[in-house]
C-alpha cells in the first residue's frame, strides 16, 4: 500500500487530477448546503451576466443560478459515471471470467457478442436504448453500461486465459477447490489491477456519454446536468455565452481528470507496463 | 492469377464474416422495436386520432402484427433483406427514402473529418516521436489529453462563439446558403465554408487518438531490428525516420481508423445536432424529438451496416499493403 502510494506520487499529473477530483466531490457533496434551493428554481434575473445581481456564474434565459446548477450537476456526472461503471465492470468480469476460464461456446458466444458491439456505433445504441426506456437515471446507466461491458469482459477474459493454466491454480485444482473459489478467490485478485485502471478511465468515457445524451435532451428531466445545462443554453449563445461555457468547462476537468488518476493508477499498479504508451 | 484468386477468395470469406453480423445487428434492431412502448398501429391510430378496437385489430392483421414473434422477425428480416425500413409516420414517407436523402451530408463531413484527423494526428505523432521528451513532444501531449476529455458539442458551441459570432469567419449553420442560389464552383465554395467548424469540431477527437497512436506506434518500430540494421548499413536517421519506421509505424493507424468509424458515427450526431448539418446525425436528433422510433432504428441500421462495410473495405487495403497479411 506505502509503495503504491509511492508510485502513484512520483507522477505529478496524476497527483494533479486526484486534487482536481477531491474538488469535484467536494462541490459534490456539498451542493445541498451551497445551494440548498432546487437548481431548477427561477432564483432573480434571467439572463444576468457572471458576477451581477448576485449570480456567480451567471443566469440563464429563466433566471435559473448557473452556478448552483453546476453543483447539483457535480452530482449527476459523478453519480451517473459511477453507476454505470460499476454496472459494466460486474457484468463484464462475469461474463469475461466465465469465457476465459470455461472456454468453449461461452466464449465463442461472448466474442461474437464483443465483435457486435464494437460494429455498432454505441453513442447511437445508447440514443436509442434511452429514447426506448424513456430518459431516467436508470435508463441512463443501463444504455451506458450496455455499451460499455464489453470492453471490460474482453480484457477479462484475456486475463483469466493467460491465469488459467498457472502453476498455482493447477495448485488450488488439486487441492479440490471448486471453480467459483477458484475463480473469484484465487484468479481474479490477480487480474485486479487492469480492472481497476479500466474502471477508472470507463468513469471518465460514462460522464462524457451522459452529457451528451443530456445535451441531445435525453437527461432525466426531474435532475440537473452539464448536459442538460448546455443544451439548454445553446439558442443563448449569442446573447449569454456564460450558459454554455462553464458548464463545458466543468466536464471537461473532471474528465480530465479522471483520465489522469486513471493514467497515474496504471503506473503505479502496472509498473513493468510503464514505457508502453 | 494464382495470386488473384487467392485475393478474390480472402474477400469473399471476408464477406461472409460480415453476414452473421450484420444478422445480429438486424436481429437486436427488431427487439428494440419489440421493447418499445406500442407498435405501428398505435402509432397510426394516433396520428389518425381516433380508431375503433376492430379497424386496429385488421390493421394488425394485416401488418402481421398479430403473429407469433418469430413469425414477425422472420417478415422483419424479409422487408429488410428488400430494403424496406419501414415507414416514418411523422415524415410520412419511407425510411429508406429519408435516410438515403440524408446519407451524402454525413458522408461528406465524415470523409473530411477522417481525412484531417488522420493526417494532423499522424503529423502530430510523428512531431512528437521525434523530439522524444522535448517541450514539442510534452506540448503535444497535453493537448491530445486535453481534446480527449472535451466533450464534443461544447467545442462546437465554444468555436461558433469565437469563429462565427464574434469574427464572423464562418457561418453558424446548415450546409449551404440557399437564399443565394449558388451554382457551381459558389456552390462549392459555399459549402466548403460551412464545412470548416463542423469538421474541425468532429476530428478533435480523433485527432488526439491518432496522435498518441501514430506516437506510440513510432516509438515500437523505432526499437525493432530493421532499424538496427538500416543504421548498421549507414543510412541517416533522417532517412530511417521518414522512409523505414513512418511506413511501417502507419498500419495501424490505417487499422485504427476503420475500427474508429462506428464512434466516428455516434460523434456526428451531436455535431450536425450543433451545426444543424443535414445528414443522418441531424435526422436522428430531429427522429428522438418528435419520438419517430423507426425512423430512429433506421438511421441506426443504416450506420451499422456502413460500419460494417467501412471495416470490410479497410480490411482488403490492408492487404494490398501489407502483403505479410495472411490472405490464404
Amino acid at each position: 500500500m506505502v509503495g503504491f502510494w509511492t508510485r502513484f506520487r512520483r507522477n505529478r499529473s496524476a497527483v494533479l487530477g486526484l486534487l482536481i477530483l477531491a474538488f469535484v466531490i467536494l462541490i459534490a457533496a456539498t451542493a445541498q448546503i451551497i445551494f440548498p434551493e432546487d437548481p431548477f428554481r427561477l432564483a432573480g434575473q434571467a439572463m444576468a451576466p457572471p458576477g451581477e445581481s448576485g449570480f456567480l456564474l451567471g443566469s440563464d434565459s429563466l433566471g435559473r443560478d448557473v452556478a448552483a446548477g453546476m453543483a447539483h450537476g457535480a452530482k449527476t456526472s459523478l453519480l451517473i459515471g459511477l453507476l454505470a461503471t460499476i454496472v459494466a465492470v460486474t457484468v463484464g468480469v462475469l461474463m469475461g471470467a466465465l469465457a476465459g476460464y470455461y472456454g468453449g461456446w461461452i466464449d465463442d458466444l461472448l466474442m461474437r457478442t464483443t465483435e457486435m458491439f464494437q460494429t455498432i456505433p454505441s453513442f447511437i445504441f445508447a440514443i436509442l436504448l434511452v429514447a426506448i426506456m424513456k430518459p431516467s437515471i436508470e435508463s441512463i446507466v443501463i444504455a451506458i453500461a450496455v455499451v460499455s461491458w464489453p470492453a471490460v469482459a474482453r480484457l477479462v477474459r484475456g486475463e483469466f486465459l493467460s491465469l488459467k493454466n498457472r502453476e498455482f491454480v493447477q495448485a488450488c485444482h488439486t487441492l479440490g477447490m471448486s471453480d467459483i473459489r477458484i475463480m473469484l478467490g484465487e484468479i481474479l485478485p490477480n487480474c485486479l489491477s487492469p480492472i481497476i485502471v479500466i474502471g477508472s478511465l470507463m468513469v471518465a468515457t460514462a460522464i462524457l456519454i451522459e452529457s451528451g445524451l443530456a445535451f441531445l435532451g435525453l437527461g432525466d428531466p426531474n435532475i440537473m446536468s452539464w448536459g442538460f445545462q448546455i443544451g439548454a443554453g445553446r439558442t443563448l449563445l449569442r446573447s449569454a455565452w456564460w450558459v454554455c461555457t462553464f458548464p463545458g468547462i466543468a466536464i471537461l476537468i473532471t474528465v480530465l481528470a479522471i483520465n489522469l488518476v486513471g493514467e497515474g493508477l496504471n503506473d503505479a499498479l502496472n509498473p513493468r507496463l510503464r514505457e508502453r504508451t | 492469377m494464382g495470386h488473384f484468386a487467392k485475393r478474390a477468395r480472402y474477400v469473399i470469406k471476408r464477406l461472409l464474416q460480415a453476414v452473421p453480423i450484420v444478422f445480429a445487428i438486424i436481429v437486436v434492431n427488431f427487439f428494440l422495436l419489440q421493447l418499445a412502448e406500442g407498435d405501428a398501429v398505435d402509432v397510426l391510430a394516433g396520428e389518425a386520432g381516433s380508431a375503433t378496437p376492430e379497424y386496429m385489430a385488421e390493421l394488425r392483421e394485416k401488418f402481421g402484427l398479430d403473429k407469433p414473434l418469430i413469425v414477425q422477425l422472420g417478415l422483419y428480416l424479409k422487408n429488410v433483406a428488400m430494403f424496406d425500413l419501414g415507414y416514418s409516420f411523422r415524415h410520412e414517407m419511407p425510411v429508406l427514402e429519408l435516410v438515403l436523402d440524408r446519407f451524402f451530408a454525413t458522408m461528406l463531413l465524415m470523409v473530411s473529418t477522417i481525412l484531417l484527423a488522420v493526417g494532423f494526428g499522424v503529423l502530430l505523432g510523428l512531431l512528437a516521436a521525434t523530439g522524444l521528451n522535448t517541450w514539442r513532444d510534452t506540448a503535444i501531449s497535453i493537448f491530445a489529453l486535453i481534446t480527449y476529455a472535451t466533450p464534443l458539442f461544447w467545442v462546437g458551441l465554444m468555436l461558433i462563439v469565437v469563429f462565427s459570432l464574434n469574427l464572423g469567419w464562418f457561418p453558424t449553420s446548415g450546409m449551404e446558403n440557399i437564399a443565394m442560389f449558388y451554382e457551381g464552383w459558389d456552390r462549392v465554395f459555399d459549402i466548403a465554408r460551412h464545412l470548416v467548424l463542423p469538421t474541425i469540431t468532429l476530428s478533435l477527437f480523433y485527432l488526439a487518438l491518432y496522435t498518441r497512436l501514430m506516437r506510440a506506434s513510432m516509438l515500437e518500430q523505432a526499437g525493432q531490428d530493421y532499424v538496427t540494421t538500416a543504421r548498421a548499413k549507414g543510412l541517416t536517421e533522417r532517412r530511417i525516420m521518414f522512409v523505414h519506421v513512418l511506413r511501417n509505424a502507419l498500419l495501424p493507424v490505417v487499422t485504427m481508423a476503420g475500427v474508429q468509424v462506428g464512434a466516428l458515427i455516434g460523434g456526428s450526431v451531436i455535431v450536425e445536432s450543433v451545426f444543424a448539418w443535414p445528414g443522418l446525425g441531424m435526422l436522428a436528433f430531429e427522429a428522438l424529438f418528435s419520438r419517430d422510433l423507426n425512423l430512429l432504428l433506421g438511421i441506426f441500421l443504416l450506420s451499422a451496416l456502413l460500419v460494417v462495410a467501412v471495416n470490410l473495405i479497410v480490411d482488403i487495403i490492408y492487404s494490398v499493403l501489407d502483403p505479410r497479411i495472411e490472405v490464404a
